[in-house]
């Protein structure tokens, strides 16, 4: 029996909760948040501003969770350092408490970066927590007109969380697309075309030049007028605790594939950490949720006493706008496989014998099987490849891994 | 715990577990007021190939992926059984895209998910399936 | 719609009518399509640009499989009231078939058994049950013996120089109940109907029988319950083959063609079909009418003690005939020839293919077959040196405990356990598309019938049989069905004329 610390309290916290509980039922957990919002799932936040969910919906698991994952919790209190040598964490009161073995899931903050005038503006937002999205709905009309800045997921699912609800919205971004991180051009020309029906204009390729209380001007020339600004570029990772006292980072903090980071007794997950990412072969910033709660379920297996490696990371999104849907997955390299029909869009890369990444838009059917191919790096040849590029199907399987598949437990 | 298991060489590809399936989550007690004039939306799927059928649906997977990457906690274990929170559900598809058996798909107002939940919720008792499949292609039991 | 399942296939005139009709309750129907995947005849369609499910007639054999398979129940099958002008003479049926020959030019083949309007004897007869004297039996409260043993039985007690009993028994058949399956050859039904009889045989502790098309390696594992055939054409025979099974019978003659062999067509003959059977892939399998070898008891009695010899006299050796005129006679020959057991199949046995004209009009009924044949044994004083086994239609526990009064040991089915595994009837096995996975080689169709469910539905049949049989020997006051054989006391006719009433050796009811 332990004591064990857990900062933070997103997917990657409560992974760690089930992954401990799923091996320890014993240990003491103490689970610490700076925000004081019983556990609940960031990227609803923009489904909260459309109305498709509430308060008590959003809720990432029931009320009863930490009791019945017998589970301490301190709410509302910030975590300032770690102590590595005495196994003790402070906090900003300046209470002190040790810990046996700590998770740090301290996820990740909006980036804002350095922009001229960007201070002249009285209603600017960022979009990540549950205060931001309370912020941001409180300050929209009828009438509002919305700058957003940023085109990524982050932007474009708070386009969609109030789109109906303000008069109109301009996003601009320096990219030449959007979703640069998620889709291709093709595909980001489909998704932009569909998003611009619901009274939402772009400005790709283009940054504000200087930012005035009711209007941006554009590196392009172009004037935009605002009464609400959100800045949505980005996220950093929350890395400073373990930072500040030598733990391994690189962009974020490093961790090994059981998730521990390069200090004795230290877990990390979630968006705070890096992932090995199998599709490229290299260590990267994975800040997707169900990476956060596998690397999070790791790490607590581990700190709980059992045994259970994570390896297997890979990029991958699904989102919607509007109701038009986009699964993707991997690594954008290699051969090319496409399949485009009306609102239908389809990629699939592959090389050397591994499908390595997919994007489908619109008809998003099955796409898991596709991730599955990606994440288990099945080797093309054992499979009818032909046949599953048209669409993802078991069939594409020998009969013995669909026996395995269909006929077995697992 | 029981669970579904497709036999592929006995399915005939007749597609009446579909049916049977989407008739006992219609909620209505005649399969004629469910089905007629519909387009059906089942939770298992039949897969036809060259002289090859067989049904897919939840595999009630020990480690769900769709459970561990649903990013509303609409997905939840119950007894084994992946069970599923229509309130909960935003449809963002995570759960699609993590299923490595493509047994999640939207629901027919397509802003939430569907899967099979051994008819656990409906008033089938032993999973409709099971029961429509007219050559035991389909099976409910411990294994 | 492609144009592969057009109506204007058919436009030739053929003069050929739709002999059913697909009658579509449209307020039921939900256009599932099961109906039209599991139709082998392709006569169910979906018609888009009427936005429903239409059917083709002129496909329809009447199989039931759309009717079975319908989940909401909207499809029955009618038989067309179409009509010629009403004559007793030149019926429908009649005229349809000169077209049919008038168009082909072919034999008119057919399968199944004899389905004209003859006499059925077993529903001419009633059975007897104890009243007051000699009172009735409950076979759930008392022992009741069905086990039958087939075989020849010794006339004499023999003892050794010690004076003791010495056993002299020759080989026997042990069966649980007296029934067995009787042959259907592989080829002419599918690889899983052959299991479910194999493992059906196995559980209920009686035997299968290959029929004429040899045996698949899979099976021989089911050897003890497994008869082997031996016919003319003489299909997969080899050594291992006569000892895989426990009794060899030599196929003389089959109730539903007497006097012709086999036919297999080579569009049935797969690899498998062709392995088993030792011939060439696509080649039809012909039997000849008769055995080459065999031209006279005497040569039969050859052939007996060929196989005798080749499986050690271990194994009964069975002679199966079509029931035909002289049956009696020949019975008496085939008892001398040192065959075990008689079986004798009547008119109404079933084939997976005939000419219809032999099928409807060769051959006599199997009651009076077997009564004359039991009677022409005793009298000669040779009953015991056979068994005997009846087929061609016993249909039901009453006509197989009709049949032991009559004097059978034992009685064969066979269209009986294809119904349980599925049949319906529809009498076209030689098309070589049953939809119930029985009558067919095609893949995709005999997949329909997975053994599990097969082989389970045979044993409650033939279990069903039992408990019936039990039954009605204890209302007679019988515990074993070795009290039952032969005892026409049991049995009455009704209806039925003196001659009749004497060939069948019973009395008319109220006598």
């Amino acid at each position: 029996m332990s004591k064990i610390v857990i900062i933070g309290n997103s997917a990657a916290a409560i992974g760690c909760v089930e992954g401990i509980r799923s091996v320890d039922k014993y240990s003491e957990i103490l689970l610490i948040s700076s925000e004081r919002h019983h556990t609940y799932s960031r990227p609803l936040i923009s489904y909260l501003l459309y109305g498709k969910t509430d308060e008590q919906r959003m809720k990432y698991r029931p009320d009863s969770f930490y009791a019945d994952n017998m589970v301490d919790v301190m709410l509302g209190k910030t975590v300032v350092s770690v102590d590595a040598k005495t196994h003790n964490v402070k906090l900003e009161s300046g209470e002190v408490i040790s810990y046996d073995k700590l998770m740090v899931a301290t996820g990740s903050s909006p980036f804002v970066p350095p922009l001229k005038g960007l201070e002249t503006v009285e209603k600017k937002f960022t979009f990540m927590t549950l205060d931001d999205a309370h912020a941001l709905g409180e300050a929209l009309t009828p009438d509002s007109k919305v700058l957003v800045i940023g085109a990524g997921l982050i932007g474009l699912k708070c386009v969609e969380g109030i789109a109906d609800k303000v008069k109109e919205i301009t996003v601009v971004d320096m990219a030449d697309r959007i979703l640069p991180s998620v889709l291709d051009a093709e595909g980001a020309e489909l998704v932009q075309k569909s998003i611009e029906k619901h009274n939402v204009s772009f400005y790709l390729n283009d940054s504000t030049d200087e930012i005035f209380p009711d209007k941006a001007i554009l590196k392009s020339g172009a004037e935009v007028e605002f009464d609400i600004l959100v800045v949505a570029v980005g996220v950093r990772p929350n890395i400073s605790l373990l930072k500040d006292i030598g733990a391994s980072c690189g962009r974020a903090i490093k961790t090994n594939n059981k998730c521990e980071t390069s200090i004795e007794d230290i877990y990390a997950a979630g968006d705070c950490t890096e992932s090995y990412d199998i599709t490229i072969g290299a260590e990267r910033v994975l800040a997707l949720l169900p990476n956060a709660y596998l690397q999070g379920e790791t790490a607590g297996v581990n700190m709980g006493g059992g045994e259970k490696t994570y390896d297997n990371a890979i990029p991958m999104n699904a989102m919607g706008m509007f109701g038009y849907h986009m699964i993707t997955a991997g690594s954008y390299e290699g051969n090319v496989y496409t399949e485009r029909e009306g609102e239908n869009y389809k990629k699939l890369f592959y090389k050397d014998n591994r499908l390595v990444g997919y994007i489908m838009i619109g008809n998003i059917k099955r796409a898991g099987i596709y991730t599955s191919l990606i994440r288990n790096q099945t080797p093309l040849d054992s499979i009818d490849f032909e046949l599953i590029k048209q669409k993802p199907q078991l069939m594409a399987f020998s009969a013995q891994k669909r026996y395995a598949d269909l006929a077995q437990s697992h | 715990m029981k669970r579904i298991y497709v036999n592929e060489k006995w399915c005939l590809g007749c597609h009446l577990c579909e049916y049977y399936c989407a008739f006992a989550n219609s909620g209505k007690d005649s399969m004629v007021n469910a089905l007629k004039g519909v387009t059906i939306n089942p939770k298992i799927q039949v897969e036809e190939g060259n002289g090859i059928n067989f049904a897919v649906s939840c595999r009630h997977c020990e480690n769900p992926l769709c459970v561990k990457s649903c990013i509303t906690g609409a997905l939840t274990i119950e007894d084994g059984v992946i069970s599923f929170n229509h309130d909960k559900c935003v449809g963002c598809y995570t759960c699609i895209l993590s299923c490595p058996y493509g047994c999640i798909m939207p629901d027919s107002e397509g802003h939430a998910v569907q899967k099979c939940e051994l008819c656990t919720k409906n008033a089938c008792g032993e999973p409709a399936c099971v029961q429509g499949c007219p050559n035991k292609a389909i099976v409910f039991e411990e294994r | 719609m492609s144009v592969k399942k057009g109506w204007y296939l058919n436009m030739a005139i053929d003069y050929l009518y739709p002999e059913y009709e697909i009658v579509r309750d449209t307020n039921k129907c939900i256009a599932c399509r099961v109906c039209e995947r599991q139709c082998s005849n392709e006569a169910h369609f979906y018609d888009p640009e009427q936005g429903k499910m239409v059917a083709d007639n002129t496909k329809c054999v009447c199989c039931h499989r759309c009717v079975s398979l319908c989940p909401t129940k909207a499809l029955k099958i009618v038989k067309s009231d179409h009509t010629f002008k009403a004559n007793a003479n030149w019926t429908g049926k009649t005229i349809t078939e000169v077209y049919r020959q008038a168009n082909t030019g072919g034999v008119l083949l057919s399968s199944m058994g004899n389905p004209e309007a003859y006499p059925v004897y077993w529903d001419k007869i009633l059975l007897n049950a104890s009243q007051v004297t000699n009172p009735s039996i409950d076979p759930l409260r008392e022992p009741m013996e069905t086990t039958t043993y087939l075989g020849k039985k010794p006339t004499e007690v023999e003892r050794d120089k010690d004076g003791k009993l010495v056993n002299n028994m020759p080989p026997q058949l042990k069966l649980s109940t007296p029934v067995m399956f009787s042959a259907m050859s592989y080829g002419s039904i599918s690889y899983n109907a052959h299991e479910s009889l194999a493992r059906a045989a196995e559980e209920l502790g009686i035997y299968y029988n290959t029929g004429e098309g040899g045996l698949h390696e899979d099976f021989y594992k089911y050897g003890a319950n497994t008869i082997v055939q031996v016919a003319s054409g003489r299909f997969g025979v080899s050594k291992d083959y006569l000892n895989a099974g426990a009794a060899i019978e030599i196929k003389i003659g089959q109730g539903a063609k007497p006097g012709i062999g086999g036919h297999l067509p080579g569009i049935k003959v797969s690899a498998d079909i062709s392995k088993t059977r030792m011939i060439p892939k696509g080649s039809d399998a012909i039997s000849p009418a008769p055995h080459h070898d065999i031209y006279s008891i005497e040569d039969l009695r050859q052939l007996v003690f060929s196989l005798k010899e080749a499986s050690d006299y271990k194994k009964p050796v069975i002679v199966k005939i079509a029931a035909v005129h002289n049956v009696a006679a020949i019975a008496s020959g085939i008892a001398r020839s040192g065959a075990d057991i008689i079986a004798i199949d009547g008119y109404r046995g079933g084939t997976g293919a005939a000419p219809t004209r032999i099928r409807d009009n060769v051959g006599i009924p199997i009651e009076l077959a077997l009564a004359s044949v039991d009677q022409r044994l005793r009298e000669e004083g040779i009953r015991d040196n056979v068994g005997i086994v009846v087929g061609g239609s016993i249909r039901s526990s009453s006509d197989l405990v009709k049949a032991i009064a009559l004097g059978a040991d034992a009685c064969y089915i066979a269209t009986a356990a294809c119904l349980s595994m599925g049949c319906h009837l529809c009498r076209s096995c030689q098309a070589g598309k049953c939809n119930w996975g029985i009558a067919t080689q095609r893949p995709e169709l005999v997949k329909r019938l997975n053994p599990d469910v097969g082989y389970k539905r045979l044993v409650n049949l033939v279990h069903a049989w039992d408990h019936e049989v039990k039954e009605i020997m204890g209302g007679m006051g019988i515990n074993s069905i070795e009290s039952l054989r032969g005892n026409r006391l049991m049995l009455r006719g009704i209806g039925l004329s003196d001659r009749e009433l004497a060939i069948l050796g019973i009395k008319h009811a109220g006598e």
